[in-house]
């Protein structure tokens, strides 16, 4: 029997789909053990986190992109290779404050949420996505930049899009003068 | 392909922060199992009816085995099972000799001792696929030696 044509295709959806299969039954067993919204929120965090640690050096492997210069630069390469390339989806950007440190990444599509119709009525704080925010925390801080990662809008709590706000916390460079 | 550092790091996550989480409550060590291959069942069973969305009707049991072994296992973990046994009588021993989520981790004997945890999602998996399938199994899985494993499959038809 000769494979049909598109199989390749069809493969690599059906990973991403175990991914995202695997991501919904993650956080409905954390659901199923901690009664509070914050505290599965918390644990996505981490786990998003102890991911964007070790993601960051698979992300530079694959992609060798070369050092970025300003925050502006970082947050374009979150979105248009990083997104890309893991989830597939390229957000797009938004700068939101006059310091330039404040920018928000909006996504029209969100792969995660893909089997997700509803969160539940008693989870309505629930940040279902909270471990993309700490992968991006995570990742970030691996190469020296501290952020905060946060939603700011969530498709699933009713908002017309997703919106995923990084603002950059002061670099850690001073800390390198305390040394010497 | 890029998709493939996300599940496994996401799995590796997921035991680390289960296993954390009952070490802080009440300490069972069997529950984390039981959880994670819950986990396993229910993924599974959405990715096989993806999966075979248009695939031919299978003949008979050792039929579903050999699409497990490779279609299946070539997609989750980019690579075909590398020995499939049976006796006949309902019991299958699928043998990887590289199993994806322990190659990073120890190329030997060492670290045998946390292997099974990181098994028992993939036990689930494959259950839960079966299970939707029409096949209702008991699976278990071995290591001998980091990173070969062995799934043991034990069915009965529904």
């Amino acid at each position: 029997m000769s494979r049909p044509p598109g199989r390749k295709q069809e493969n690599h959806k059906i990973s991403r789909e175990l991914f995202v299969l695997t991501y919904g039954a993650l956080v409905a067993q954390l659901c199923k053990d901690y009664e509070k919204d914050e505290d599965v929120n918390t644990c996505l965090d981490r786990m998003g986190y102890g991911i964007g640690v070790r993601l960051i050096d698979d992300f530079l492997a694959r992609s060798a992109v070369k050092k970025c210069r300003s925050y502006s630069e970082t947050t374009d390469m979150i979105a248009q290779v990083a997104f890309k390339m893991y989830l597939g989806v390229t957000p797009s950007v938004s700068c939101s404050s006059a310091a330039g440190n404040e920018f928000s990444l909006i996504l029209d599509k969100n792969p995660l949420v893909d089997f997700v119709e509803e969160l539940p009525a008693e989870r309505s704080s629930l940040c279902y996505c909270n471990l993309l925010c700490g992968v991006i925390r995570g990742a970030l801080e691996m190469v020296h930049l501290a952020a905060e990662v946060t939603f700011l809008q969530d498709r699933l709590k009713g908002d017309a899009v997703t919106e995923i706000g990084i603002t950059f916390l002061r670099k850690a460079e001073d800390r390198k003068h305390k040394r010497n | 392909m890029a998709d493939e550092a996300l599940f496994l790091l996401l799995h590796n996550e997921m035991v680390a922060g289960l296993y954390r989480a009952a070490e802080q409550g009440e300490g069972e060590n069997g529950r984390c199992t039981t959880k994670l291959e819950s986990m396993g069942f229910r993924v599974g069973q959405g990715l096989i009816e993806r999966f075979t969305k248009d695939t031919a009707r299978f003949k008979d049991e050792l039929d579903i085995m050999k699409f497990i072994c490779k279609d299946f296992w070539t997609t989750v973990f980019k690579k075909q099972i590398d020995n499939l046994r049976t006796n006949h009588q309902g019991i299958y021993v699928l043998q990887d000799n590289k199993f994806r989520l322990l190659t990073q981790m120890s190329a030997g004997k060492q670290y045998l001792e946390h292997a099974p945890k990181y098994l028992a999602f993939t036990c689930g998996l494959i259950r839960g696929g079966l299970s939707n399938l029409g096949i209702k199994s008991i699976v278990t899985a071995e290591v001998s030696s980091m990173p070969a494993c062995k799934s043991f499959l034990e069915y009965s038809v529904i």
